[in-house]
């Protein structure tokens, strides 16, 4: 087993990968790699990964410098599939896109899917986060999803994400970006799966402009039961009248972070975020959002729902930024958490920014457990402790769904949820 | 309607009320902070081996640490070598009796508001002053030893009640808590010590009054409040200085301690010169206070009204260590023109049924910048612990900002906690309707801030409410239309 090394010593094995990439030459990349090294990887002093522990974890688990297998003996995609739910479907194979594997049914005139080039990286370069460095310097693939104007999409895109670790642990870092030009609309829904034991390290980055008047619905599934390390970053930036919907389901996972930053730079704009996280084990699922309103008269929303079991740690950031001269602006936050066990945790921390002063905005957040005259009524009608809660618990999640319109995923979300629910119970 | 205008007038002219300073004769220690700088004011205290001891570890301390970057304040690097650290008026050799007080100096209080004589018997507070650093007089000493109350100045504390000292002193801020803790702990030149034995009820509001006066002088004093079991006390601590252009630094550390079925009452109002209209001048008021619950069914409340200071850096916490102990927090904090200010509370839940409330109320105007920071954190044993937090803002006017950064760290599946946060601005329709019924702008503002922040205010005893009151309304003057 690998023993913790030192900060250096991770550093100079991430500078020996990058020396190994195939494309190492490339200036933006070493840009991105230089930010990296500089940083390193960020500690429980940094106040954005304060109450996570990703770089003990990473350390622990992963030598860096032995550049994963990209060979993956996988011949079939369908057990990572939404049932029922048609599709174009692309596939990530540790971190590789596999033409074999996808499939797109849509038309090149509904939406074009190119390979993204280095050079697109580059904004990327000079970020703040660790993680976005470091994807940027080892990136090994990409693609480019673009929805032309006045386009409806009616499929929506799945994006699957597979490692597979069934011989050695799998360190991939993948990225992608997304158009949808004015008036049109898209559904994009991500997914992380996994084969095998050995410990998964996945980072991914996308970028996501969202044109004048045109809609995205955003969906993530998390339910990999693997030992998956991840850190995901969204950057979206919305332009006036355009309608972001996102909602992020994690179910499990050795540690998953989501960053969310969405730009509202526009004007007449609507974001709707919504989460929901069921953790047990000693998983750990770290959500930090940041809605940074820069122009006036929008509307966000905001609402991220936990139930943390067994050894599990909840982590919630969520910020609203309100910049001089976004007035009118309509900001809403709330966080709901139960704990089912004292052995979980949750850290959380709305954070509101205002610098206008014409504007509405709250947040609010409860960390409690289940009513218990609740579940005395339920039991007193005859139904057993167990499915009582599972029951309770079931309603308190399902106000997250909200926002879904497919039904065949939001059928299918719901009986992810269910199944994890009854799962709960059964164990108590 | 023409007196209101001529008394409006008034007010709106107003700067900085405790803005003069006057001349007393001051014994000061020279500039800058060394070894020698912490042994030359124990020595001035004639203070005991073992206190010598303590600053000079604290000293040793502070300077292995770095100063905290993580508030949202700004303000240039302070230089630590240019302070005096301890300032004194001369001519006062322990005083008996009001009549042996320079005149002077009874002048200066009596322009502060604050008679040590008269007025204060009639509203019956006793009074411990702190001018620059060093406790000037304490009034109705003997009235509170009958009831085996001591309140006096920290340094007769040391010499008269050394066992209590040693025995609380950094019980609840060790000296290695924070930077400024540490600075505190090794410079601290006066303050203010309480003792209130078992089961004894304080017959009267305690207080004490800091003013800097002396220019270029760091003002650190020291307050410890004990209360025994059963016992109970009200205190009060007021704060001004006269306006300067350079900014000057406040670093005070709070202790207070809550035995079994104890409760300690602490208000402030806090008035340090804020600077002036251009962001000139003004206090760095870089505060640590911190409450500790430690016997079951104890309770410390915090209240404060925090309108001056060019920069406030201040979070009055309380650790609920005792069985269903209890917190409390109600704040008002306005900024106005470039004043900065990052305060709020922690509330640490470690006994079992502990409860916590927060009240914030945050009011920027101007071109300020106005934060709350807090963490509510409930540990593994502490069950059935309930917490509530609301921290409101309110702006006036497009250049100011309010930020909230609420920690909540739960590791107990019994524990309740509820935070909401608002932030909006005085609606247009309230002030239309003010104006229609014949209440001109500035005074529905006024009336308008004064509801918002009723909730907090109303904690506060009835004397400091009435200046609280006037000190909002002063505050905001101007910062409409």
């Amino acid at each position: 087993m690998s023993t913790t090394t030192s900060d250096i010593d991770l550093k100079s094995k991430i500078a020996k990968a990058f020396e190994a990439h195939p494309d190492h030459q490339n200036a933006d990349r070493k840009n991105a790699l230089a930010g990296f090294l500089k940083m390193g990887l960020p500690t429980n002093k940094s106040e954005e990964y304060r109450f996570t522990p990703v770089a003990r974890l990473l350390e622990k688990n992963f030598d860096f410098d032995k550049v994963s297998p990209a060979e993956s003996n996988l011949t079939s995609i369908d057990s990572f599939l939404i049932p029922g739910l048609e599709a174009n479907v692309l596939v990530f194979v540790n971190g590789r896109y596999s033409k074999s594997l996808s499939t797109v049914v849509s038309s090149a005139k509904e939406i074009q899917i190119t390979p993204l080039s280095a050079s697109d990286a580059k904004t990327l370069t000079t970020s703040t986060d660790s993680f976005v460095l470091l994807n940027s310097a080892l990136w090994h693939d990409g693609l480019s999803i673009r929805v032309p104007a006045n386009t409806n999409v009616e499929l929506p895109v799945f994006i699957l994400h597979v490692s597979d670790a069934s011989s050695n642990q799998s360190v991939n870092h993948t990225r992608l970006q997304v158009t949808v030009e004015n008036d049109s609309s898209l559904t994009l829904i991500e997914r992380s799966a996994s084969i095998g034991e050995n410990p998964i390290f996945h980072t991914f980055v996308e970028e996501i402009k969202i044109a004048e008047k045109a809609s995205l619905d955003y969906i993530k599934i998390q339910n990999d039961e693997g030992k998956l390390h991840q850190v995901a970053t969204s950057l979206i930036r919305q332009a006036d009248n355009s309608i972001l919907n996102t909602f992020t389901l994690t179910l499990s996972g050795t540690l998953i972070r989501n960053n969310f930053n969405i730009a509202v730079d526009g004007e007449n704009c609507e974001s709707h975020f919504y989460g929901l996280y069921l953790l047990n084990g000693n998983t750990i699922a770290d959500n930090h959002t940041v809605v940074d309103h820069l122009k006036p008269n929008s509307h966000s929303n905001e609402l991220y729902k936990g139930v943390m079991d067994e050894y599990a740690k909840g982590v919630f950031n969520g910020k609203i930024f309100v910049r001089p001269h976004a007035q009118l602006t309509n900001a809403f936050q709330s966080n709901r958490n139960i704990l089912m066990t004292d052995t979980a945790t949750i850290n959380t921390k709305p954070q509101l920014e205002i610098w206008a002063d014409d504007v509405k905005c709250s947040h609010g957040c409860t960390t409690g457990q289940l009513d218990e005259e609740a579940l005395f009524y339920l039991q007193s009608r005859g139904i057993p402790m167990g499915e009582a809660k599972a029951m309770l618990l079931y309603a308190f999640a399902m106000e997250t769904l909200a926002p879904i319109k497919n039904e065949t995923i939001k059928n299918y979300l719901d009986t992810l949820i269910s199944k994890r629910l009854n799962r709960l119970d059964a164990t108590k | 309607m023409a007196k209101d205008n001529q008394v409006l007038e008034e007010i709106t002219s107003k700067e900085y009320e405790h803005g003069w300073s006057v001349d007393l004769e001051a014994d000061e220690s020279p500039k800058g902070l060394t070894e020698d700088t912490v042994r030359f004011i124990s020595k001035k205290k004639q203070e005991p081996e073992w206190l010598l001891e303590w600053r000079l570890k604290a000293f040793r301390h502070w300077l292995k640490l770095e100063e905290p970057k993580w508030p949202n304040v700004h303000y240039p690097q302070i230089n630590y070598q240019d302070i005096i650290y301890y300032s004194a008026p001369k001519k006062k050799v322990a005083p008996n009796s009001l009549d042996e007080v320079d005149p002077e100096l009874i002048k200066t209080f009596e322009k502060l508001g604050i008679s040590l004589t008269e007025q204060k018997r009639l509203s019956g507070i006793a009074v411990d002053a702190v001018i620059d650093s060093v406790s000037v007089a304490t009034t109705f000493k003997d009235t509170l030893s009958k009831l085996g109350v001591i309140f006096c100045s920290f340094s007769e504390a040391v010499r008269e009640h050394p066992e209590l000292i040693k025995k609380y002193l950094g019980s609840v801020v060790p000296m290695t808590d924070n930077y400024f803790a540490a600075l505190n702990s090794a410079v601290f030149s006066d303050g203010s010590f309480c003792y209130i034995p078992k089961g004894v009820r304080c017959p009267m509001e305690l207080s004490t009054y800091f003013r800097i006066n002396a220019a270029n002088t760091g003002q650190f004093e020291r307050t410890l409040i004990v209360a025994e079991e059963g016992s109970y006390v009200s205190y009060l601590e007021g704060c001004t200085a006269p306006m300067r252009d350079e900014n000057q630094l406040h670093a005070a550390v709070v202790e207070l301690y809550a035995m079994k079925d104890a409760e300690i009452k602490y208000s402030t109002v806090q008035n340090w010169y804020p600077g002036d209209k251009e962001g000139k001048g003004g206090i760095y008021n870089f505060v640590t206070k911190r409450g500790l619950c430690a016997g079951d069914h104890s309770k410390i409340s915090w209240t404060q009204v925090e309108t001056g200071s060019a920069i406030t850096w201040k979070y009055p916490s309380c650790v609920l260590k005792g069985d269903y102990s209890m917190g409390e927090f109600y704040s008002v904090a306005v900024t106005n023109n470039y004043q900065q200010a990052d305060t709020g509370t922690k509330m640490i839940h470690i006994g079992k049924n502990t409860r916590s409330r927060i009240v914030s109320k945050g009011i920027s105007a101007g071109k300020s910048q106005n934060s709350y920071r807090g963490q509510v954190q409930v540990m593994k044993r502490a069950t059935n612990a309930r917490n509530f937090s609301q921290c409101d803002s309110l702006l006036m006017g497009d250049q100011c900002g309010a930020h909230t950064f609420p920690y909540i760290d739960v590791e107990n599946s019994s524990a309740r906690i509820e935070h909401e946060a608002t932030t909006s601005k005085i609606g247009e329709d309230q002030i239309f309707y003010c104006l229609q019924r014949g209440i001109d702008e500035e005074a529905a503002v006024a009336l308008i801030v004064n509801g918002y922040a009723k909730e907090v205010l109303n904690q506060l005893p009835m004397e400091f409410a009435v200046e609280a009151q006037k000190l909002l309304a002063l505050t905001l003057e101007g910062s409409v239309g």
